[in-house]
């Protein structure tokens, strides 16, 4: 681990050699972010095993990485997730409402029950729209990324993915594509060990995931991804280096995926509990509130305070939403394309025939 | 303008709407300096060299890059060198640009079009002459649209390019150069979802696209001298396809032949099949009747045997007559 990029040491301090130097408010709110992701798992898996929303996929151990790496890109700048990035929608502004609404898939979801609970989107945020298949958002952001340098916009794609994304086709072909444009791209890898049940020392034989950024062309670091400030750093170094024409970035980062898969997984089929514990005392909330207690700027009120808000926002928003009716069977037929074709007319109005005219 | 053939109204789509959109961005294999190895992109290059992109030797890579651009905002057109080697982009036509719109809740759209040349006669054997548009038709989200004429190439094109949803534009490649015919100048467009008429008969309704319609034309031309008319009802759209067409001519002759050069058990051919079943039984004096291609892979001697021609449409309406 000793080619790891970390800012807080073991004591809790900064390292000044690699601190990104946020101010104070900047600190906490990068901290709010990775505890309101770590909070709205805990509630939304409760709420999955109620039965009131069908799946949930948590991030636990990875709020470091998602939330630190999505600060320290510009608001403008584009974010392409893979499927487990909530608190990075949120960095960007996404509503709690309109999140988990999504998570009912209701009628109060933007996109109207149409996906599976953990694929919003949130476009005034920049945000991407999210697909269930590994790897494919790949592309997408290296050409949208390409876009904006054919339009000499200064916006740089960030996009994440896992250790098994690094397997797919669209990996190999998206990362070759912008060594060889210079697309203005961050290729964020949150490997977090597993998977599902395979362990990334089965999808790959390289020692790292950053080396792989040599073969493209282009530079790959590798960070400690428990620490939230050594993701800003290199992210932020690496957004810059691509908004100055200097291409793209492959970032490792380092951390594990302390809970299920999904809501649908149970780890103890795979994998041994021991294997667990060494990783579970680096929890990157721990090590970053850990951060703020050494700084002086946090103690146990701010911490229960902070516990609080977010806690009654997510009741307030769970509140707000989950009474809302199914989306009307119109939505089924809608946004296929931009006007409704007559053969999906025809099958909406055939179906309403049968449906008594509902 | 002088005639011009398939290729060159493909270029000439393509040059007029990058000067009128500078949305408008190609990128592909080998159409930059070289034009595209059937020259749909010569010279523009040289008109737009900011704008015309030669890509790696990946097809996935192409279209996922594509649809990155067009969520952004351009309008890109790129080209798959053969729809034999669009498979590898298949995920990302199916699962991004396909779906896009829906997923997002309009949040996010996908105005792309993806040109590739499909389809047999140039002796290309199994991996250069594939007809599979049925996979792409059975894709919700995703347009198909299929030229047989220079005309209809340059007015199908620009207005693939200006709608707003993800277009498969198919190519008929046997077609390429084989005849030219007068190309409206400038501003010249054809609705998607309209089919042409092409000839007009009594008797028989043939229904085909891309180079099949010809096969049809000669075939209606044959039947004509044993005393039947044929309908030649070019579909040009394939997703969503002109209904009203298809069934204005069935209810007129009472026999439909459906005319495809794809593989025949679940082609698209089917699908027309089974709509005038659906909605026009009463009005047929025979049954519909599917001349295709056969379900193996494309053979590369045997090419000629394997494409459905004029004998064998002629086989069919006769039939079609004679029930």
């Amino acid at each position: 681990m000793g080619d790891l990029l970390r800012v807080i040491t073991d004591d809790g301090r900064a390292d000044p050699a690699t601190d990104p130097n946020l101010s104070r408010d900047e600190l906490i709110s990068l901290y709010r972010g990775m505890l309101l992701e770590r909070t709205l798992d805990q509630r939304m898996l409760s709420l999955q095993r109620q039965g009131r929303i069908g799946f949930y996929g948590p991030s636990v151990g990875q709020e470091a990485a998602i939330v630190g790496a999505a600060f320290a890109m510009d608001p403008r700048d584009w974010i392409f997730p893979q499927y487990r990035e909530p608190g990075a929608a949120l960095v960007r502004g996404m509503p709690l409402r309109e999140m988990i609404a999504q998570f009912f898939g209701n009628a109060q979801d933007p996109i109207q029950g149409r996906q599976m609970p953990c694929h919003y989107v949130y476009r005034a945020g920049n945000f991407m729209s999210i697909s269930s298949v590994v790897g494919s958002q790949i592309p997408l952001a290296v050409g949208a990324a390409w876009a904006a340098r054919i339009r000499n916009d200064p916006i740089v794609c960030l996009v994440y993915f896992g250790d098994g994304g690094t397997s797919t086709a669209d990996f190999h072909t998206g990362m070759n594509m912008a060594g060889v444009f210079r697309a203005p791209v961050v290729f964020l890898c949150n490997n977090n060990q597993w998977a599902i049940s395979v362990p990334v020392r089965k999808q790959t034989a390289t020692e790292t995931i950053a080396q792989k950024a040599a073969a493209y062309g282009f530079e790959g670091i590798r960070v400690d991804g428990m620490d939230a400030l050594a993701v800003v750093s290199a992210v932020r170094a690496a957004q810059r280096k691509a908004r100055g024409g200097g291409g793209p970035t492959l970032v490792e980062a380092v951390t594990y995926r302390l809970g299920p898969h999904s809501s649908s997984d149970d780890p103890t089929r795979y994998r041994d509990e021991k294997e667990v514990e060494p990783w579970r005392k680096r929890d990157p909330v721990d090590v970053m509130r850990n951060h703020l207690v050494a700084r002086g700027i946090w103690d146990s009120n701010a911490e229960k305070r902070l516990h609080q808000e977010l806690d009654d926002a997510i009741t307030e928003a769970v509140h707000a939403v989950e009474a809302a009716p199914p989306p009307a069977v119109d939505a089924m037929f809608t946004d296929v394309y931009e006007g409704v074709p007559w053969h999906l007319d025809e099958q909406l109005r055939d179906l309403r025939e049968v449906r008594g005219g509902r | 303008m002088p005639p011009m053939n398939l290729v060159q109204a493909v270029n000439n789509a393509l040059r007029e709407e990058m000067r009128r959109d500078d949305r408008v961005v190609l990128l592909g294999e080998d159409i930059g300096r070289n034009g595209g190895v059937f020259r749909c992109t010569e010279g523009l290059i040289d008109e737009f060299p900011d704008r015309v992109f030669d890509t790696p030797l990946a097809e996935g890579g192409i279209i996922g890059t594509a649809i990155g651009m067009a969520l952004y905002g351009l309008r890109p057109v790129p080209e798959i060198q053969f729809m034999d080697f669009i498979y590898s982009g298949f995920d990302q036509i199916v699962s991004e640009a396909a779906k896009m719109r829906y997923r997002s809740g309009g949040q996010y759209t996908v105005p792309m079009v993806i040109r590739t040349p499909y389809g047999g006669g140039i002796k290309g054997g199994l991996y250069h002459s594939q007809s599979s548009e049925a996979y792409f038709c059975h894709t919700p989200g995703l347009k198909v649209v299929v030229p047989s004429t220079p005309p209809d190439t340059k007015g199908l094109l620009i207005s693939s390019i200006r709608d707003p949803d993800p277009v498969l534009f198919l190519e008929p490649k046997k077609i390429y150069r084989a005849f030219r015919e007068e190309v409206p100048e400038g501003e010249h467009t054809v609705p998607l979802g309209k089919a042409a008429l092409r000839r007009e008969g009594k008797d028989v309704s043939l229904f085909a696209w891309g180079y099949m319609t010809h096969v049809c034309l000669d075939a209606a031309k044959r039947a004509a001298e044993k005393g039947w008319e044929c309908d030649v009802v070019d579909l040009r759209t394939l997703v969503p396809f002109d209904l009203e067409a298809i069934l204005g001519s069935v209810k007129k002759t009472g026999r439909a032949v459906v005319v495809y050069e794809a593989p025949k058990t679940a082609g698209f051919g089917a699908e027309i099949s089974a709509q005038i079943a659906e909605r026009a039984i009463e009005y047929l004096r025979a049954p519909i009747l599917r001349v295709a291609g056969f379900d193996t892979p494309f053979p590369y001697t045997l090419e000629d045997v394997y494409m459905p021609n004029a004998d064998r449409v002629l086989a069919a309406i006769e039939k079609a007559m004679g029930f």
